[in-house]
């Protein structure tokens, strides 16, 4: 195998969903759900990815293992240029990729019985048969904090939290190198959180496994990644190491989101200043001119309805997208 | 202050072809005139189950097996499915866990605002069609006029949840359940529609049960918090009695694996090991013997039952029996 210190390179990658209605009639839109965005993910690191709901996580997640078409720019996987690989071509890489699907509820098949589910990529990729699949599965069952007998029962059986284990446990089947794990927790309750988390953690450090960690509960994305981005609108606002994140966010964004955390802790939860933003969210189907942020930015001046703020290396290793970055930290 | 729910209690079972599944099995609180109270508990502990049973929408093989479930002076357990029909989407409103299985795919977004608003608010077409507009802008929906327009598989995970939130709230409800509203938002909306919920609560009364797993959203909005565990409340109380004077060792546990966003360092997170038991054949005693580290010979024997610490606090753990050993709560 070879040994790429990048596993993941992700270069101006654009994805552009194309809408024709308007609820009151209306014209051809475009929908720039991910707009020019770049990034990578060394070998055996954790990417977290924070951001506004709809600000085009899942779709970078979706569009990363082929799920969605780039519009534009590039996916390099461990040296390979992956964008434009067809079905057949991307078939070993799929066994190198996997996701953890957001949605607990829509991403299992509800007619395959839980065994079924965790042992079909094991079958499409032919990892092992009989026995030794009934222990593979019985293991992974375990592994994500479900009982054996859970094999034969079926998904609507299960709690939300419980069928995210299940979506674990799948995409565990085929010993990936990279997961994509899009919001993997947020169904589950805080101990298992934990559990899954340290599971997680566990299995990077014995396997080596790569993360892109997708999220908005910052406190455990702070917790398991090594590097965060934070995205707005399409674009990342801000991309540095978790702890000079938490420590020393640049970004008026982020320092909006951090200030937003709802702390466990009803004395603390009363006396919190938070930022609160004003403003409207823009559209992806109406972009903006200059900064995306800039209806909320409670620092906007007149450049930032002129230009789109490029991310730069403020910093060594702190990039941020803000033309006022220095005048306002 | 008076109750507009009154629950006791209720037990729910699905009645599965391995046998009976006991999700809820006697639960009995209580909701006042504009409360706010949380659920918190262990995923499959029967949070939702306890609301779809309020709400009267089990499916088979689910089934209300005991208890009463008074809602505004009527026992809901006892209701016609005509009359719930006239109570839901108007009286009681519910903000469902899974938004995509509440979602019509067929039919637009706005469409599935605007029905509820037609039929039990007697509003009409045009009317209905500005309120959805105003709703889905209240909750943070940029675009509303064009969003209305699109089907539900084509809107992300939390503008999917926004949509169920303005749904339910558009209906001005006397009791709201939400159920993990706010999962899949990012904090800053987050904020903006706990906000909303508070708003509703101060403006028009709404009482509201929120059922969630951030400890951090009950901290910010519920005055008391009832803590579930395999299908029962081991302990609720006011939030202060919840966060600084838990007692029982499950809600410990609870407490105890959070995160904590100011560490320094990356420190190992403390889970509660183990499972819970299998609602299929919960055990005899305490359902949390097995992962409990205090657990005694009567616990595995004998189901606790409930300790007042207060008027309002109570746990059923078998430590609070005046021959119980003490023991201290670990950090
Ligand atoms: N199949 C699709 N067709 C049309 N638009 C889509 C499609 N999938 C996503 N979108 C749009 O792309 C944008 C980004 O969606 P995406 O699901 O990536 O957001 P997200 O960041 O994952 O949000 P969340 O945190 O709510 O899950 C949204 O505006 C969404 O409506
Ligand atoms: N249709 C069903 N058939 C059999 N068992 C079911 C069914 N629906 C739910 N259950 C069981 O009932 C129990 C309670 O489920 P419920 O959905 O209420 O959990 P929850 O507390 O809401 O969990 P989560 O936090 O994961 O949403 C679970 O153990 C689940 O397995
Ligand atoms: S570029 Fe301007 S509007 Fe955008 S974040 Fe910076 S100060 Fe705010
Ligand atoms: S009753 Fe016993 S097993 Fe249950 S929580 Fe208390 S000490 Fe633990
Ligand atoms: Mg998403
Ligand atoms: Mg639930």
């Amino acid at each position: 195998m070879s040994r790429n210190k990048v596993l993941l390179q992700v270069n101006s990658l654009k994805k552009y969903f194309h809408i024709s209605r308007g609820f009151f009639g209306g014209d051809k839109t475009v929908l720039k759900a991910v707009d020019d965005v770049s990034f990578h993910i060394n070998r055996g690191e954790t990417l977290g990815l924070v951001g506004e709901s709809g600000c085009g996580k899942t779709t970078i997640g979706r569009t990363i293992i082929k799920l969605y078409e780039a519009t534009a720019g590039s996916i390099v996987f461990d040296g390979q240029d992956i964008t434009h690989l067809s079905q057949t071509e991307m078939l070993p890489y799929r066994k190198r990729m996997q996701m953890i699907f957001q949605d607990p509820y829509a991403s299992l098949n509800s007619r395959m019985t839980v065994g079924d589910i965790i042992g079909e990529p094991i079958d499409i990729h032919n990892i092992a048969k009989g026995q030794e699949r009934k222990e593979i599965i019985q293991e992974l069952l375990n592994k994500v904090g479900l009982n054996s007998e859970h094999a034969n029962r079926y998904p609507h059986e299960f709690s939300g939290g419980q069928r995210q284990r299940i979506g674990i446990a799948r995409a565990l089947a085929v010993q990936p190198e990279f997961i994509i794990c899009d919001e993997p927790i947020s169904a589950l309750d805080v101990s298992i959180q934990a559990q899954v988390v340290n599971l997680l953690e566990d299995l990077q450090n014995d396997l080596g496994l790569t993360y892109l960690f997708i999220a908005h509960d910052l406190s455990m994305v702070k917790h398991i990644s090594n590097r965060v981005g934070v995205m707005y609108l399409g674009k990342l606002a801000e991309l540095t190491t978790s702890k000079e994140l938490y420590k020393k966010p640049l970004h008026p964004y982020t320092k909006a989101l951090l200030s937003a955390i709802p702390v466990p802790d009803p004395k603390t939860a009363d006396s919190k200043q938070r930022i609160i933003l004003e403003g409207d969210v823009p559209s992806p189907m109406n972009p903006l001119s200059g900064c995306r942020f800039r209806t909320r930015c409670p620092y906007a001046g007149n450049i930032c309805s002129e230009t789109v703020p490029e991310l730069q290396e403020v910093e060594s290793g702190h990039w941020v997208a803000c033309h006022l970055v220095h005048k306002i930290n | 202050m008076k109750n507009i729910l009154e629950v006791q209690n209720l037990q729910t079972s699905f009645f599965t072809h391995v046998g009976e599944v006991k999700a809820v099995g006697g639960v009995s609180f209580q909701v006042g005139v504009g409360e706010a109270i949380g659920i918190v508990g262990e995923s499959g502990c029967g949070k939702s189950v306890t609301s779809l049973s309020i709400m009267r929408l089990l499916t088979y093989p689910g089934q209300i097996v005991g208890g009463s479930i008074n809602f505004a002076g009527k026992d809901l357990v006892k209701a016609t499915e005509k009359e719930m029909q006239r109570i839901r989407g108007n009286e009681i409103s519910m903000i469902f866990q899974d938004p995509m299985t509440s979602l019509n795919p067929v039919f637009t977004i706005g469409n599935q605002i605007m029905e509820p608003l037609m039929r039990h608010q007697k509003l009409s077409r045009s009317e209905a069609k500005a309120k959805a507009i105003e709703m889905l802008r209240l909750v943070g929906i940029p675009s509303p006029e064009k969003r209305a327009a699109q089907y539900p598989h084509e809107f992300s995970g939390g503008m999917r949840q926004r949509v169920m939130i303005a749904m339910a709230l558009s209906c001005q409800p006397k009791l709201l359940i939400a159920d993990e509203p706010t999962t899949a938002l990012d904090v800053t909306i987050q904020a903006q529609i706990l906000e909303l919920m508070k708003e509703l609560k101060e403006k028009i009364n709404t009482s509201i049960i929120l059922i969630t797993h951030d400890l951090g959203v009950v901290a910010e909005v519920c005055s008391r918090i009832i803590v579930m565990y395999a299908g029962i409340i081991v302990e609720q109380g006011t939030r202060e009695d919840i966060f600084y004077n838990p007692r029982h060792p499950y809600t410990w546990g609870l407490l105890k694996s959070i995160p904590h966003i100011e560490a320094e360092k990356k420190e190992r997170l403390i889970p509660i090991d183990g499972q819970p038991p299998d609602l299929l054949k919960p055990p005899a005693g305490c359902p949390f013997y097995p992962r409990c580290e205090h657990a005694m010979e009567i616990c595995v024997e004998q189901r606790p039952p409930y300790t007042d610490l207060s008027p309002v606090h109570k746990a059923a753990c078998w430590l609070l029996h005046y021959n119980a050993p003490k023991v201290e709560r670990g950090n």
